[in-house]
């Protein structure tokens, strides 16, 4: 039953086609450009988040030993 | 480089941890109490508002939209505020958002029970709800582009990645799913009828999970586990591919609910093998999580908040593994309709969001209130509990939805069911019912000392509103740097991330659900369905206020074990006028597609007065007042008008005698029903509801519909 509603529809077989060459294309891409991502940029940031830039955090750290 | 003072704003989210906690507790404890009316349906107290029905959508809507909505609101204020270098943009739009999401709890608290509901899953609020939702959700956008426009850090951290991909995401979802036509103030229609309201319906609802649930939580993840461990994420790299990867692959897998329903098979093809792909990217970002803490695992042993953070990471792996495989054909036969799913999405609910949402407050209040945690000992307490609370829950679970599912599959030696009477397959899963209840009984116990050791901790503290803090400028950050790379050129350019991102979600949901919209004018037209009556359509409202679609589906898979016990297989244009669909996602009771004419009118009756008295032993509640209330008739002819305007073919001028067909109508049922005994008057609910149980099913089996005037 689910064919025949399809079959209706002019080229509906390409969709998925389509669907997985469109997905693979832009994961080749994405993965190139992570591989070429240089160390130095991750490093930075990846830190972000650990930068104690405000005193509440530094001095809360210091209380707790880092660790709560 | 000129060095700018300026302060975090705590106070906003100190606002949202609070109403995390309210609202968790809110919503858990109306899941304890339909998971009482489970096994003992009195429990509603013969109260129309608290019934089993209505609650389970107030239960959901709570969890979610409130207890883990304020939740990600609460860690993604904090956060971003500090991994953007700046407050956020604007003080008056983080009320607004505050007191505009507590106002859409509210609406929702106050008209789930009235059984103000359009009957579709996690998107059960009414129109004008939906509208300030809309609204609402705008505001939260602007903060936060705005915030992240004005950052004085360059670089946008993968954390804002996922944040950005749930608000556009979201938006999409809810505009396109919510698209209804109103009725009265409280009531509309969907534009989609049938196979397709099913598919965006499920489109919206699988998503809802991705970028509600999941996409804003792995954001959290990524900013409050390096912070809680002192360490910076295993792989940064992998974080990059985990997010692209997730919100591709994530936005297709929608149609695995849909599995052997009427759905055409390439969509749900498509649906299975983008989740079983779905594997790949969900243990990406789990590993990840995971390995931050190596050599790190003795803190793991000490810190009740990496506890709680492994114990959700954990839980996420398992849901994101479970997920795919309960998309595969074969296990989905076995799973869909039952108790497994219930244990499936548990395990994400209280494992995964409930577990992140408390790790990050006991991390967080503390130091918002510039303070240490009240009690270490207590924390450790409810991880213990709320973790035994999750086993307890999801091994009954999974044990009724295998036990239930194999005996609805069962047949004896000479090829007939071996439990035709399915109440029976009911009445054996009641002792893990009463385990499941346990289970959140012990969850929510830990929520309640968790709460406890909060709010003490915030007593001992003053919360710090305004933090000071300072950082470099930001004059030089959008001028590129020589030899960057693209990835870095479009992370410093927040609207072009968030365009692409947008992009992205979109292809999936284009590429599915355009053929549905062509799908239309395809289904093949079964001559012999016909519109509702006016009778029938109020009983079908009826049915969605009582919230019955929660229990029952209306949609029998072509196997021979359902239509066996329930008839032939549902096609898909039996729905062409179902605005909504109700085919269901759950059988607690039986299927009702083909209930038509399988019973008579007095059983009807009988049987929604005392359930029990007809199927000794059932655990459907009573719904008395159906035979006390009498039917508001004052809409039906807006109803007409709103269904023809959706396609619906009620010949012209038949909205100013609807009345009186409905009249006729419910004549003929209620002299059938005095003739057997009832004490009865025409003009009661119960009339409605017996006449559209008696249609569901009937027009393909060439029993002639009840009459209707000119309506051929």
């Amino acid at each position: 039953m689910y064919k025949q509603v399809l079959e209706h529809i002019t080229g509906v077989e390409i969709f998925p086609i389509i669907s997985f060459i469109i997905f693979f294309v832009f994961f080749l891409l994405m993965l190139g450009w992570v591989l070429t991502l240089s160390k130095n940029y991750i490093r930075k940031m990846e830190n972000i988040p650990l930068d104690e830039d405000s005193n509440s955090e530094k001095s809360h750290n210091l209380n707790a030993g880092g660790l709560q | 480089m000129e060095i700018e003072k300026f302060s975090y704003d705590n106070r906003i989210v100190r606002n949202f941890a609070i109403a995390t906690m309210i609202w968790g507790i809110v919503g858990m404890l109306v899941g304890l109490v339909i998971a009482f009316q489970m096994y003992i349906p009195a429990l509603n107290f013969g109260i129309p508002y608290i019934s089993f029905g209505r609650l389970r959508p107030l239960h959901t809507n709570a969890v979610i939209f409130a207890f883990v909505g304020n939740a990600m609101f609460m860690g993604i204020y904090y956060s971003l505020q500090r991994i953007t270098k700046s407050r956020m943009f604007s003080d008056l739009l983080s009320k607004v958002h505050f007191w505009g999401w507590q106002s859409i709890i509210l609406c929702a608290a106050l008209t789930l029970p009235l059984g103000i509901t359009t009957s579709k899953e996690y998107a059960e609020l009414e129109w004008p709800i939906d509208i300030l939702i809309a609204l609402v959700w705008v505001v939260f956008a602007i903060n936060m582009f705005g915030t992240i426009v004005k950052r004085r850090e360059k670089h946008m951290y993968v954390a804002i990645w996922f944040y950005v991909a749930t608000v556009v995401t979201v938006a999409v979802l809810h505009i396109v799913n919510s698209i209804e036509i109103p009725v009265t103030l409280f009531k509309s229609y969907s534009v989609y009828a049938g196979v397709q309201d099913a598919l965006v319906q499920w489109w919206y609802g699988h998503n809802a999970v991705a970028f509600f649930l999941t996409t804003p939580f792995l954001g959290l993840m990524y900013y409050y586990l390096p912070k809680a461990a002192n360490r910076p994420v295993y792989s940064y790299k992998l974080s990059i591919i985990h997010f692209w990867s997730l919100i591709f692959i994530y936005i297709w897998a929608g149609p695995h609910h849909l599995l052997y329903t009427a759905l055409p098979d390439w969509v749900q093809s498509l649906g299975v093998v983008f989740s079983i792909m779905l594997i790949a990217p969900s243990w990406g970002g789990m590993i990840n999580g995971l390995l931050t803490l190596r050599g790190a695992w003795d803190k793991v042993r000490e810190d009740p908040v990496l506890k709680f953070m492994v114990v959700a990471i954990t839980a996420y792996g398992m849901a994101t593994l479970e997920g795919p495989m309960l998309s595969l054909k074969n296990v989905n036969a076995i799973a869909h309709y039952t108790d497994w799913i219930v244990a499936h999405v548990h395990v994400g609910a209280l494992g995964w969001n409930g577990f992140l949402t408390f790790g990050i407050l006991y991390w967080l209040i503390p130091r918002i209130y510039r303070t240490n945690l009240y009690s270490k000992k207590l924390a450790n307490v409810h991880f213990w509990v709320g973790t035994l609370g999750i086993v307890f829950y999801a091994i009954p679970m999974y044990w009724a939805g295998i036990t239930q599912s194999l005996m609805w599959k069962q047949f004896t030696l000479e090829g007939i069911l071996q439990y035709p009477n399915f109440l029976e397959t009911v009445t054996t899963l009641i002792p893990l019912y009463a385990i499941r209840s346990i289970g959140g009984t012990m969850y929510f116990v830990g929520v309640i000392i968790g709460v406890y050791n909060l709010y003490k901790t915030a007593k001992l503290g003053t919360l710090e509103a305004n933090e000071p803090a300072e950082a470099p400028a930001r004059e030089t950050m959008n001028l590129a740097t020589p030899g960057e790379t693209k990835h870095r050129w479009l992370e410093r350019k927040p609207l072009q991330f968030a365009l692409l991102a947008t992009v992205l979600v979109l292809i999936g949901g284009v590429i599915e659900i355009i053929p549905t919209f062509l799908i239309k004018s395809n289904v093949p037209t079964i001559s012999s369905v016909k519109p509702y009556t006016p009778l029938e359509l109020h009983g079908r409202d009826l049915y969605i206020r009582e919230g019955c679609n929660n229990c029952h589906s209306q949609m029998i898979r072509p196997f021979r074990s359902e239509t066996e016990r329930y008839g032939e297989y549902s096609k898909a244009g039996e729905f062409v006028y179902d605005h909504p669909f109700l085919w269901g996602s759950k059988r607690t009771g039986p299927d009702l597609h083909r209930v038509g004419n399988k019973y008579p009118n007095i059983w009807h009756y009988l049987h929604m007065q005392d359930p029990s008295q007809i199927s000794p032993g059932s655990i459907m509640p009573s719904y008395e007042w159906l035979q006390k209330d009498d039917l508001d008739v004052s809409t039906t002819e807006a109803k007409i008008n709103a269904m023809r305007t959706l396609g619906v073919p009620y010949p012209k001028g038949f909205e100013k005698i609807a009345n009186d067909d409905l009249m006729k109508q419910s004549k003929i049922i209620t002299d059938d029903l005095t003739k057997n005994g009832a004490t009865v008057t025409p003009e009661k609910e119960i009339i409605a509801m017996i006449a559209y149980l008696q249609r569901l099913g009937i027009d393909i089996k060439g029993e002639a519909p009840a009459d209707m005037k000119g309506a051929k």
